[in-house]
């Protein structure tokens, strides 16, 4: 279980995170919604260590994420970055698998590169992909490229931020269902930021809404049309109408 | 403008020198101290050899020769104003060994080496490559900053000594071809008055102006913010401070190696 104790976070006197309260089952996935700028990618890069929080603790299973070893407590997460942020310079099977070529899960490299071609085979790219560069790739092959990175060493916990930004309706739907998919058969926790409603519909067990800092709602997806709460009315309906304003 | 106000802009200047210099040093030490720590990777290192030395050869060697031949023209030139031509082979040999060569290569891969180390790494910064290495449980530091400052370190002399040998050479062509010098005369004269001091000196030179390039790119690299505006301001500042720094740092060398 993650659970994110009243964590702040300012830059430059911006209070993004004023006191976050969450906690996100085991096997569960959890989707943040929220409007541009309201510090959802902030959240997960503090879960992540990519970020340290101003003040607040987050724990992973108990653990306090800041006391942890840094390469150990990451070998149980996968990230999907919302631009892949795959590396340019390498072919897209030693992106897959470069977590595979080093450090404490490293393996030979053709077994790596024999896990890399099926985990591309896992989100529905062939072989061929595999000795490509990334900037050969459209940008919905660059994501399901990055997703198969995001699973090449079966982590516990995967984080998608923004995984269907910049995708044509049917790309997106292809990401939705290939993460809706993996997080079943992996059981894995999953943490999904985005403000695509499909998404969330798609992929969320659970729904946070992040909003002037703080998680203004939390409840199951099934409720989200019926929370009562004004914020996730007006964000869901997209309407201009709300306690969120429109001029920020 | 008031004169507060200039003054307050001085301290300003002052006090934002005074933290970068701190940063820069900070980032320096991590960096050395994970020279000596595992994992190591070879590939890299191997790799940032190849594209920080060897790849640069072809622009050092062509400077060095051109400059090489200038400088015996203009020895020739002014040496005949009071009857000195005949020292052109060491001045020469001197000033490509001691000063030109190593000058020359901290430049030369300033403007090739810095700048593509900056904006290379400037753009992992912003298309989020690095937060993506960390998640992969590999250190930056280790995988994109060692390995290209220890190339740095590892090819600057190597440059140098190409830069040297091909200064001297340029010397040589035009004191032969143009300048009625005899071939053999040449060669002895600057194998004679040259020094290991000399050539040592042009080799430590050499590997602290590889650094200082290499350093300045990955500071400025990793510390990108805003962008591809920021990615510009990263190339554009690293490329400058190297350029300054391996001048100031050059002085205060051979101050130290020649003055003492």
């Amino acid at each position: 279980m993650i659970d994110f104790n009243n964590i702040k976070k300012s830059f430059n006197n911006n209070n993004v995170l004023c006191g976050v309260n969450l906690k996100v089952k085991l096997a569960q996935s959890m989707v943040i919604i929220g409007g541009s700028g309201t510090g959802k990618s902030v959240l997960i890069k503090t879960a992540l260590g990519l970020i340290k929080p101003d003040s607040g603790k987050i724990f992973v299973d108990g653990v306090d994420v800041n006391q942890t070893k840094n390469n150990q407590f990451l070998e149980r997460f996968g990230m999907l970055f919302q631009g892949g942020a795959l590396f340019d310079s390498l072919p897209v099977w030693k992106n897959v698998a470069f977590r595979l070529q080093r450090g404490n899960q490293k393996r030979p490299k053709d077994e790596a590169r024999e896990i890399a071609i099926q985990k591309l085979r896992r989100v529905g790219l062939g072989p061929s992909v595999a000795d490509k560069y990334p900037a050969e790739l459209s940008g919905g092959m660059q994501k399901r490229v990055s997703l198969a990175r995001a699973i090449a060493t079966d982590p516990e916990i995967i984080f998608f931020d923004e995984p269907t930004t910049g995708l044509d309706p049917i790309m997106s739907g292809v990401i939705n269902e290939l993460i809706r998919e993996i997080v079943v058969e992996l059981g894995v926790t999953a943490m999904t930021i985005t403000h695509d409603m499909t998404s969330v519909m798609a992929i969320a067990d659970q729904v946070a809404m992040l909003h002037d800092g703080k998680i203004q709602w939390c409840g199951s997806r099934s409720d989200l049309t019926n929370s009562g709460n004004a914020y996730v009315d007006q964000f869901v309906n997209g309407s201009v109408e709300g306690p969120i304003k429109t001029i920020r | 403008m008031s004169l507060f106000k200039i003054v307050a802009d001085i301290g300003r200047f002052f006090l934002q020198f005074l933290i970068s210099t701190g940063k820069v040093s900070i980032f320096a030490g991590q960096t050395f101290s994970y020279i000596t720590r595992p994992p190591f990777y070879f590939r890299e290192i191997i790799t940032n050899i190849f594209n920080i030395g060897y790849l640069s050869i072809p622009v050092v060697g062509l400077t060095a020769t051109f400059t090489g031949a200038a400088l015996a023209l203009q020895i020739y030139s002014g040496g005949s104003r009071f009857n000195a031509t005949e020292v052109v082979p060491q001045i020469v040999a001197i000033g490509m060994v001691r000063e030109l060569g190593p000058v020359l290569v901290g430049l030369m891969i300033s403007a090739r080496v810095t700048s593509s180390i900056a904006a290379e790494l400037a753009t992992m910064k912003v298309t989020e490559q690095i937060d993506a290495l960390v998640t992969l449980s590999t250190n930056p530091m280790k995988y994109l900053i060692m390995p290209r400052v220890l190339a740095g370190i590892l090819t600057g002399p190597i440059l140098v000594l190409v830069a040297d040998s091909l200064g001297v050479f340029g010397g040589f062509l035009v004191s032969t071809q143009s300048l009625g010098f005899n071939p053999t005369n040449y060669i002895l004269s600057t194998v004679h008055f040259l020094t290991a001091a000399d050539i040592l000196s042009s080799l430590v030179k050499g590997a602290a102006f590889g650094l200082i390039a290499t350093l300045m790119g990955c500071y400025f690299g990793v510390n990108s913010t805003h962008g591809a505006q920021g990615v510009g301001r990263a190339t554009k500042s690293s490329v400058q401070a190297a350029a300054v720094l391996i001048l100031a740092i050059n002085f205060l060398l051979t101050a130290l190696l020649f003055t003492a």
